[in-house]
């Protein structure tokens, strides 16, 4: 399996560097290296134990090393203008970016750079070089070696210190093609001290073709700085949709990451916090809606490195027919980050006997003066409540779906942005009726 | 309007009613009393079809329509309304979400199209106005949070807000303070009208000086034993349930 890989990277190596940047391609021998030693995680591994990767890796996908372009301007073709969110707009498209051909989004405030990696790369090498794969090298996962091994773009964004961005960043990664297809992108985002930035991300697969992405991202929070990074994720039973974000967060800095999953194949989202500066506030939450053959599998990791910081992780699943999830809460904390505060709680519906959910929460925890939770509860529909409603003449299907869509409540309620929240509801809701479709684009947006 | 014929029922093998027949005709009052465990909830319960009771033989008709068939939403789009002894918390969905989707069903069911959000929330503020419930309450989660009266409180307001032909009003009086048991009485006499019924379960006569039964019988384990008008009451109150059995 790993096999093809190594022969592929050994064959293609001078194509896939030619068409990317020197900063990406200085670490990819040695990522080669490291992917070469560990190939593709099995379930024997502690992390990977309840999400099967073999079949997914498996198969035959084409990579487009040559960064062919696809003949579509995604700006034209694909209508996804939020018209609440008014947000700063931009596609990666397989592994490439797509730069606006037109003034799609107006200027954006001085100093910040929004474009492909490769082109940042390029053009501003001095800021890329100081953080392009910090917190990828000293990590042992072979998702991320792959990824550094083969990824030649993504996207890129830089806020500057104390900017903050009046509007939310959109970013729609779409998965297009007419065959079988793999994309590895990479991300990186950099918001300097005292800056702001709100991203979007929309994942979705436009063509009933096999898909695996294999994404990375890389996220550094300056001091004081305030980043939100939500996801939606609404792609097809053929997507293997692979998401690995590293956040690095500095003294009192402020992050969210919100994960909504509607439609997948098989995802998984490997995420890891590193609070590395005291009085840092971390808030990580996610929900998901699984049905037939979905697979949804969290992995995340909070690292209290320091005294005085607060992280609050929540995760809710319902999942229906023979679709399963898996959530690994792992929380760290250091010796000498005292006065930790770390909550986490993991929640599930199962709506039917074959649904499956594996939940495990992981806290190390080295300092002695911290305040820790965590819970997990796995169940079904609480019937007196439903029992409730239907004596006030509210059918059994509605008085479910108020029942699921409260259980979700909470998780959209932390959405900063009130009309992605209300837009969220909408989709939610629209899934757990069962009327949103895999196919619509972005649903973000389409009404 | 509500006639029930030698109803057995049971749960969970256990059999709770042995053969109630009771007969509630439209503007009628009817108290039914009697010690714990006697059957009276679970009389209340299988009248609006919860599913946990079995019932064994006996019928229930409402209005001619044989309720048995009838799933718990019909029941209650049909004009049945329980007021729950212990009304159930609902994180996450919202007092005026429930309402309005609860008066929707309603009205979907009597083929009426749906009530506009502005005359929903015109409605609604009428209603409150009705039974003197707290702004503050509507605006939160269905009974999350509220005391023990206050949930009873927003039973009879969700009583005011949906009309029932028959409100079966279940230990409405338990654990309410003289203040709030007096709100609560107040609230049920104003809604009352000459088609519509009402059936209180309680065993305290207490209730009863506040809404004045037509009939009052006694439940004991599982049978009404005993069937009369407000003196019974009275009497009860004097003598307690045993020189009955």
């Amino acid at each position: 399996m790993e096999q093809q890989y190594i022969e592929l990277y050994k064959a293609l190596h001078q194509l896939i560097k030619q068409n990317s940047a020197t900063i990406i391609n200085e670490l990819r021998d040695a990522a080669f290296a490291k992917f070469e030693s560990m190939g593709f995680p099995s379930t024997k591994h502690e992390d990977y134990k309840y999400t099967d990767l073999k079949p997914v890796f498996s198969a035959d996908y084409g990579l487009n090393f040559k960064r062919l372009d696809f003949p579509v301007n995604p700006y034209q073709t694909f209508q996804c203008d939020v018209p609440e969110i008014h947000g700063y707009q931009y596609f990666v498209v397989n592994d490439g970016f797509y730069p606006s051909k037109e003034e799609h989004n107006g200027n954006l405030p001085e100093g910040v750079i929004i474009c492909g990696l490769k082109e940042a790369s390029e053009k501003h090498p001095e800021l890329v070089a100081q953080y392009y794969g910090k917190l990828t090298t000293p990590q042992n996962d072979a998702l991320i070696a792959f990824n550094e091994t083969f990824a030649q773009d993504g996207f890129f964004m830089y806020v500057p210190e104390n900017i903050q961005l009046d509007k939310p960043v959109q970013l729609i990664n779409i998965m297009r093609s007419d065959v079988d297809m793999m994309a590895n992108s990479r991300n990186l985002i950099i918001i300097e001290r005292g800056a702001k930035a709100q991203l979007l991300v929309c994942d979705h697969a436009m063509d009933d073709v096999n898909f695996v992405a294999n994404r990375v991202s890389e996220v550094f929070v300056g001091e004081n700085a305030v980043y939100e990074d939500y996801k939606l994720e609404n792609t097809h039973a053929k997507t293997a949709n692979l998401a690995t974000v590293l956040i690095d967060q500095k003294e009192s800095s402020d992050t969210l990451t919100n994960i909504i999953t509607l439609n997948n194949g098989i995802s998984r989202n490997n995420i890891e916090v590193a609070m590395n500066g005291e009085q840092c506030e971390s808030e990580l939450c996610g929900m998901m809606v699984g049905a037939n053959q979905q697979k949804i599998d969290n992995h995340t990791t909070i690292l209290h490195n320091k005294a005085n910081c607060h992280s609050n992780e929540l995760f809710k699943y319902i999942l229906d027919d023979v679709s399963v999830g898996a959530f690994t809460g792992r929380i760290f904390v250091e010796k000498d980050a005292q006065q930790t505060r770390a909550y986490q709680l993991n929640r599930n519906i199962l709506l039917n006997k074959k649904a499956k959910v594996r939940t495990r929460p992981q806290l190390e925890i080295y300092a002695d003066d911290v305040k820790c939770s965590h819970g997990a509860t796995i169940g079904q529909i609480d019937e007196q409540a439903l029992f409730y409603m239907r004596a006030r003449g509210i059918s059994l299907p509605e008085a479910r779906l108020l029942l699921m869509y409260a259980f979700t409540a909470d998780v959209i309620e932390n959405i900063r942005i009130p009309t992605l929240a209300d837009r969220m509801k909408m989709l939610v809701e629209k899934r757990l009726r069962g009327e949103l479709g895999m196919h619509e684009g972005c649903t973000l947006c389409m009404h | 309007m509500l006639e029930i014929k030698n109803l057995y029922a049971s749960i969970d093998g256990k059999e709770i009613l042995k053969g109630v027949t009771l007969s509630v005709k439209p503007g009628e009052i009817h108290a039914i009393m009697g010690p714990n465990g006697s059957g009276k909830s679970t009389l209340a319960s299988v009248v609006v079809g919860n599913p946990a009771f079995e019932i064994t033989s006996g019928s229930i008709t409402f209005e001619g329509k044989n309720l048995l068939e009838k799933d718990p939403e019909e029941r209650a789009n049909e004009g049945i309304f329980l007021s729950f002894q212990y009304p159930v918390e609902i994180p996450g969905v919202s007092m005026v979400n429930f309402m309005r989707t609860a008066i929707n069903e309603q009205r979907k069911y009597r083929e009426l199209p749906p009530m506009s959000a502005s005359d929903f929330l015109r409605y609604m503020r009428e209603k409150k106005a009705l039974i003197d419930m707290d702004n503050k309450l509507t605006s939160r989660s269905v009974n999350e949070g509220f005391s023990g009266g206050e949930k009873k409180k927003n039973e009879i307001f969700q009583m005011a807000m949906l009309e029932p032909k028959l409100a079966i009003l279940d230990e409405t009086d338990s654990g309410l303070d003289i203040d709030a048991l007096r709100v609560v009485a107040h609230g049920v006499n104003k809604l009352k009208s000459p088609e519509k019924s009402t059936i209180l379960i309680t065993h305290y006569q207490r209730l009863l000086e506040y809404i004045v039964p037509d009939y009052v019988h006694v439940l004991h384990d599982g049978k009404i034993v005993k069937s009369g008008t407000k003196e019974l009451a009275l009497e009860l109150e004097a003598k307690g349930y045993d020189w009955l059995k």
